[in-house]
């Protein structure tokens, strides 16, 4: 069993998140942690990569050679990391992003691909499909549980008013909630083990991408305002003095709902 | 750009189309010329009157995909529709699971990238888009460049659907090409988790427990002033992921999008995740002991203190009402 997982190294988010004041996209420039919805595919992975020679492979992008937060995932137990790091790639939309990760996984050739269901950081949610897409892989998004029996992996995937059972053949892409699994903390030993693991970090052309087709040259879409979203104002915030309960009867009294 | 036909990807259960379904052809109405739907399940004939109703001339209907997940199907019927020269200017996708599966299909078979997460819609000679950040505290406004579709991913809540009392949608037949591989994923099983009151989505008082309330059996406060109130039990996404409650409680960014009359955030601090997701309500009370907590900075009332007194009392004042 051979499962890339697809992580993305992002700005701490305890540190204020800013924008860039040129691009107005977000300031990565920073150090750079894993992020931690990513954490929940690594686990996963590890877990079903259990057997003799099975194998999990990171994938990352990062503009700068950031690997701190990809040394975290291989201090959990991933095998290796293919980091595509290039000036280029600033300002990727998630197609671009997509484009970049799916030549690289295409390296390894994986039966199985796993993505967090967003990133912390950009939350557009739809880089691991388009990767499915440009693979021409099966994909099942939003999997709260994921077993592998054979060749197929089953999924239960989170639905409007519960969950589906969801079966797919192999090599598939599943993306996974926070909370699929319990993440291990990276051991002394994983720890000591990931500073010598490999990093093979690739260019754009390394991949037989055409620089035009991603990086803020690719995206055909642009930022045009940043603006504070209009202020709700502050309410009135009190201590509870024993009273909590009464301010809020009053306040619901006020409102007229009860 | 003009934007002269505009599709929106209508989604629909046994009730009829979903409400974010009739928001985004409401407002698909809103931006003018001619507005069409692109359906899909084994009677699609049978929604036509309520799309119609709210503004679709005409629905494609892409048919029974059986128990495939709809992403690889829909996304590659309507790829199909573009490349045979039907193409719409504009497609507004729901922000759900299925909705984002087919836009992210799409946009690689036409090779268009997306605008996501979006909460409204700007019209001008082309369209914008505005997208919440860091919690919503900041408005981003974008637009596409380039010939192609402009597909956005609008999330619920974003606009009031109005019926325009058009009469039924045409139909016609767009049925999903052969996409081999990519169509491997069947479901086999489906679970509906049952909850009694008012819907999530639907109910004016919305009561939500997070962290704060420090254990899983905790969360039968949060349950019963719910019921008090006649409103709906909702949860952070820190207890839904350990499981305290079921996934279709969760609001936020990844769950459900509110707006009730009033919104009791109890013992949930206030991560950009959450507050995404209610943000919009009419009026919203904070409990936290944590007096640096950010839902205090969008509250109403909030109160410092510890959720496992206050409830108590809240209740007990509640019931000594009635």
């Amino acid at each position: 069993m051979n499962i890339v997982v697809c992580v993305k190294q992002i700005p701490d988010p305890a540190a204020p998140p800013s924008l860039r004041p040129d691009t107005q996209t977000l300031d990565r420039s920073g150090k750079l942690i894993l992020d931690d919805s990513d954490s929940y595919g690594v686990e996963m992975a590890l877990q079903l990569a259990g057997g003799e020679g099975d194998e999990v492979t990171l994938v990352s992008m990062a503009p700068n050679a950031e690997t701190s937060g990809l040394r975290t995932a291989l201090a959990m137990g991933a095998a290796k990391a293919i980091l595509i790091s290039d000036d280029a790639l600033a300002g990727s939309d998630a197609l671009g992003t997509a484009k970049v990760l799916a030549a690289a996984i295409r390296r390894v050739s994986p039966d199985l691909v796993i993505a967090a269901t967003e990133s912390t950081d950009g939350y557009t949610g739809t880089v691991p499909v388009q990767v499915a897409e440009l693979l021409g892989l099966p994909s099942i998004t939003f999997a709260k549980s994921v077993a592998i029996e054979g060749s197929t992996v089953k999924v239960e995937r989170q639905t409007e008013a519960g969950y589906d059972e969801v079966e797919s053949p192999l090599p598939a892409l599943v993306t996974v909630t926070a909370g699929v699994v319990e993440p291990r903390y990276p051991s002394f030993k994983g720890i000591m083990a990931a500073k010598s693991k490999p990093v093979d970090v690739l260019a754009v052309s390394d991949l037989g991408l055409d620089a035009s087709e991603v990086g803020a040259v690719g995206a055909r879409q642009a930022i045009t305002d940043v603006s504070a979203a209009e202020s709700r104002g502050s309410g009135e915030i009190v201590v509870d003095e024993g009273d909590g309960a009464q301010r809020v009867v009053a306040f619901l009294e006020e409102l007229k709902v009860i | 750009m003009a934007h002269d036909k505009i599709w929106v990807l209508a989604e629909h259960a046994a009730a009829g189309p979903t409400s974010t379904t009739l928001e985004l052809l409401t407002e698909a109405r809103q931006l003018g010329g001619t507005v069409e739907a692109v359906a899909w399940g084994p009677d699609t004939a049978s929604v036509a009157a309520a799309l119609g109703e709210y503004g679709a001339t005409t629905v494609y209907d892409v048919g029974d995909i059986g128990a495939a997940l709809p992403g690889a199907p829909v996304s590659g019927a309507i790829a199909a529709l573009v490349q045979s020269g039907n193409r719409p200017d504009i497609l507004l996708v729901p922000a759900s699971y299925d909705g984002r599966d087919v836009a992210g299909r799409l946009s690689v078979k036409l090779d268009r990238p997306l605008l996501t997460n979006v909460t409204d819609l700007v019209d001008g000679d082309s369209v914008s888009s505005q997208h919440p950040l860091f919690g919503g505290t900041m408005i981003v406004t974008a637009r596409f460049s380039g010939e192609g579709p402009q597909i956005f991913v609008i999330r619920a809540k974003s606009f009031a659907a109005e019926p325009a009392g058009g009469g039924p949608a045409n139909v016609v037949s767009a049925p999903a090409p052969e996409v081999g591989a990519t169509n491997g994923a069947v479901v086999k099983d489906r679970h509906a988790e049952e909850r009694s009151g008012p819907k999530l989505d639907e109910a004016s008082i919305v009561v939500s427990g997070g962290r704060g309330l420090g254990a899983a059996e905790h969360y039968a406060l949060i349950e019963e002033l719910a019921k008090l109130l006649g409103g709906a039990a909702g949860a952070s996404r820190a207890i839904v992921d350990a499981g305290w409650v079921p996934y279709s409680y969760q609001v936020g960014q990844t769950g459900k999008t509110v707006k009730p009359t009033v919104y009791l955030a109890c013992g949930i601090s206030g991560a950009t995740q959450h507050m995404v997701g209610m943000k919009g309500s009419k009026h919203i009370i904070a409990i936290n002991k944590d007096q640096d907590a950010p839902i205090f900075s969008i509250a109403d009332l909030g109160i410092v203190g510890d959720v496992h007194k206050v409830l108590p009392a809240l209740i007990e004042a509640l019931k000594s009402r009635s």
